[in-house]
């Protein structure tokens, strides 16, 4: 600083106040170790009183939880057996911790709940399909992530529902309801006579709701608007007609119902299931929430707000025994399905104030920039907004995804297993019943769900921190 | 919460009972539907092969041999104790072999009929060898282990009136792995429960062998199948299917010998097998429904002794659950 002025204003400092050097001090030589080891730790570890003492906080806490894990899961565990006799202490003769041979006895059954033996291939096709095209997906460098990104979120639910329930949706009625003059096409109460009565209700529908649809727009945007929202409502309904038609082919493959499915397999139809819609429903929420249209408005608002004040137990509690008390006849909704959607809404208004989070943090010269240069507003929020404001909360979307892959454990309470579910069931064989059954267990299930968010976790730091770069110096 | 659900479940029994005919709609299925419980040792639990087992799973195969003469022909549905009469009045389950004591109320008001009592359970307790109890009437000054808001909590205390004992004290816990963990821990001296669940827990104890189930039985929780109201047809042919694997008992018919007892002369034995009359046709079946019962899961004592019986891990004595020719109480009506 002014050190080198300190001779000539020196006398100005009163003897009150510190004792200011007149003359320069001879340097010192370099520290010995200015990196390394020893330096960290004299820096990071015994640096001063408070550090010494959380450090030796810190070795106890080790010592007194890492060791005990150790023994108990790894040096005192079983390996092999065939029942409980094999993990209990008084039979093996030592003190016995995890038992390992109960967990690959339930393997299967953490894996595919209740799945037939001899169709589980087509579970592990659709794992291994899911795999080959998410990776891709998630990295950077490799190329062709439009058809990519198609294939994963257009064909693949679509390849992946067929083969794991075998397709052939039974479906009678679509919006209005069945046709009865069907019967003339096909016999009454034939799969096939169903088929054709859904059919004709489809078109039916379509007609109708495009019919609507340019009618309203015509009265409320004008006639010049009319045919552009026709044409959007008939291609969404075509395009959902396409999506029922694939899911309806019979392949071939046995039906398996939805109550066979169970484990892992379970739990990661939820959570994907619910990280795949919520995100984009989300956006088109939070974005609802700040239109400037009174009626999107209030409806992302009631709609955010409801899912928000309730707890997905009540949800998932009334969509199972409730609504069947609601719904005409004998009408019943796949109880999976049930669960999915009910995760999926939830899910969406969590996932929508995270997005709201990040527009609002979009300083306003951003929307004043891109309109001055004329972009139209779904341009300026593909181009300008979007891009930025999700950036800046992909720590809370991940936060999220990871809250509701562990939330998927709560389908328990509507009687269907996911991997805590089955992990639960297995628990009850008598053949396995031992002191240590429930530890190794609970240990074997904590270590899937780790696996799984901490994955979740590392990729999006290294998401957030590839994104930033624009913004280091 | 509970008298909405009720009410409810009144509502649906009311237009449960216009579909009948429960035994055509599951011909026409292929498949019976059976609610269990979502894991209970001996009773309804997944085994390795990843199949449920279990005493009631068993009833459910016996009732599908005897309709469709193919014990899988069953789909079983794990249910809660919240929601398993919820699906039983709403169709989606013919049957319910899930741990439900018969009661009153259920019998009647929640508009359901029992078939049978699979199991005759009740409260006992569980106690350290070393204590050298023999007799729950020692249990003078104990303190007990209790899961709390259960009936077993009321029921050891009505039980110490009674016979006028001073209780040391009831410490209640809330959840059964709790009080589980407080009876090993030393916290106190027994553990009390139903008895099925007395012997699931002592598979759990380090050394098992060092606690001991007292003899006493001191409330009656028996454990049955039900079906809905307004299906006569369904709640014989459940009925039946649990007398015909006591009377196969009784007889000695079993899933060894079932195919040589059909040549038997004993009346009583042709006339359970078909080979005399056709009784099987008075629930819609045909003569020979008991014969396909016993090849599929064998005589009653056989379902028990797999399930729960003395040779199992759980290793339950037979005691009231005995057929009342040798001690218990259970009883097969005569297929006359």
């Amino acid at each position: 600083m002014s050190d080198t002025t300190a001779p000539l204003t020196a006398p100005r400092v009163s003897p009150a106040q510190a004792y200011v050097s007149t003359t320069l001090r001879e340097q010192e030589p370099a520290p010995v170790a200015t990196r390394g080891p020893v330096l960290w730790v004299r820096r990071h570890l015994v640096g001063s009183v408070p550090q010494v003492l959380l450090t030796l906080f810190g070795i106890w806490l080790v010592y007194v939880t890492v060791p005990p894990l150790i023994k108990f899961f790894l040096i005192d565990a079983v390996w092999t057996g065939t029942n409980r006799e094999a993990c209990l202490p008084e039979k093996v003769g030592r003190e016995v911790g995890a038992c390992w041979p109960f967990v690959w006895a339930k393997l299967d059954q953490l894996i595919y709940g209740f799945y037939p033996a001899s169709e589980r291939w087509r579970v592990n096709v659709v794992y291994a399909l899911g795999a080959i095209l998410l990776l891709p997906l998630l990295i950077q460098q490799l190329p062709g992530k439009r058809l990519n990104a198609i294939l994963f979120f257009g064909v693949y639910p679509v390849v992946a529902f067929v083969l794991l329930t075998g397709g052939n949706l039974e479906m009678q009625r679509f919006l209005i309801g069945s046709f009865s003059g069907s019967d003339l096409f096909a016999g009454a109460g034939t799969v096939q006579g169903m088929r054709v009565s859904f059919w004709i209700d489809f078109v039916v529908s379509t007609a109708l709701v495009t019919a609507i649809a340019y009618l309203v727009s015509r009265i409320v945007a004008g006639p010049e608007a009319a045919p552009a929202a026709a044409k959007t409502t008939l291609s969404a309904f075509v395009l959902l007609g396409l999506v029922i038609f694939a899911m309806d082919i019979d392949v071939g493959l046995p039906q398996v119902e939805t109550r066979l499915w169970g484990g892992l397999l379970v739990t990661l139809v939820i959570a994907v299931t619910g990280i795949t819609v919520s995100l984009p429903f989300g956006i088109l929420l939070a974005l609802g929430r700040r239109s400037k249209l009174p009626l999107v408005k209030a409806l992302s608002i009631i709609f955010i707000e409801f899912w928000r004040g309730v707890p997905l137990i009540t949800v998932l509690f009334f969509a199972t025994y409730m609504l069947p008390l609601f719904l005409p006849g004998r009408l019943t909704i796949d109880g999976l399905l049930r669960a999915l959607v009910g995760v999926a809404l939830f899910a969406s208004a969590y996932m929508a104030e995270v997005v709201r989070g990040g527009l609002q943090a979009i300083p306003k010269g951003q929307y004043e920039g891109a309109m001055a240069v004329g972009l139209p507003s779904s341009l300026m929020l593909r181009l300008v907004v979007l891009p930025q404001a999700l950036k800046l909360v992909i720590p809370g979307i991940v936060n999220n995804f990871i809250g509701l892959f562990k939330d998927t454990t709560l389908v328990l309470i509507v009687s269907i297993f996911d991997l805590l579910g089955s992990m639960r069931a297995a628990f009850t064989d008598p053949n396995w019943a031992s002191p240590t059954t429930l530890f190794t267990g609970f240990g074997f299930a904590g270590i899937i769900y780790f696996v799984f968010c901490f994955g979740m976790s590392r990729y999006s730091m290294a998401l957030e921190k590839r994104l930033d770069r624009a913004q280091r110096h | 919460m509970k008298r909405i659900l009720f009410a409810a479940v009144g509502l649906l029994s009311l237009a449960g009972a216009v579909n009948a005919a429960t035994l055509d709609e599951v011909k026409t299925r292929g498949s019976v539907n059976c609610g269990v419980s979502q894991g209970l040792p001996g009773f309804s639990s997944p085994n390795d092969k990843n199949e449920w087992g279990g005493l009631d799973v068993d009833f459910c195969r016996a009732i599908a041999a005897a309709i469709f003469n193919d014990p899988t022909k069953v789909k079983f549905s794990p249910l809660s104790a919240k929601d398993r009469f919820t699906a039983l009045t709403s169709g989606a389950i013919d049957v319910l072999s899930r741990n439900t004591t018969w009661t009153m109320s259920r019998d009647t008001t929640l508009g359901f009929n029992f078939a049978g009592v699979i199991y005759y359970d009740g409260q006992g307790f569980l106690v350290r060898k070393s204590v050298g109890l023999k007799s729950a009437k020692e249990l003078q000054g104990a303190s007990i282990c209790v899961q709390t808001g259960t009936s077993n909590e009321l029921n050891v205390s009505d039980f110490f009136r009674a016979n006028n004992m001073k209780n040391g004290e009831v410490i209640a816990f809330g959840t059964l792995d709790e009080t589980v963990k407080a009876y090993e821990s030393g916290r106190c001296d027994v553990f009390t429960a139903d008895r099925s669940q007395l012997a699931a827990v002592r598979l759990k104890l380090t050394n098992a062998a060092d606690h001991v189930i007292l003899p006493e039985t001191i409330s009656k929780e028996p454990l049955g199948p039900l079906v809905r109201h307004g299906d006569d047809q369904w709640f014989d042919l459940v009925k039946w299917v649990y007398f015909a694997l006591l009377n196969a008992e009784e007889l000695g018919v079993t899933q060894k010998n079932v195919e040589e007892q059909v040549n038997s002369q004993n009346p009583d034995v042709k006339r359970l097998l078909g080979t005399d009359g056709k009784y099987g046709e008075g629930i819609g079946l045909t003569a020979d429904w008991a014969v396909r019962i016993i090849k599929a899961t064998g005589n009653y004592g056989e379902i028990y002794d797999r399930n729960v019986g003395p040779a199992t891990p759980l290793g339950i004595e037979r005691g009231l659950n005995n057929l009342w020719t040798k001690g218990g109480i259970q009883y097969g009506m005569p297929v006359r």
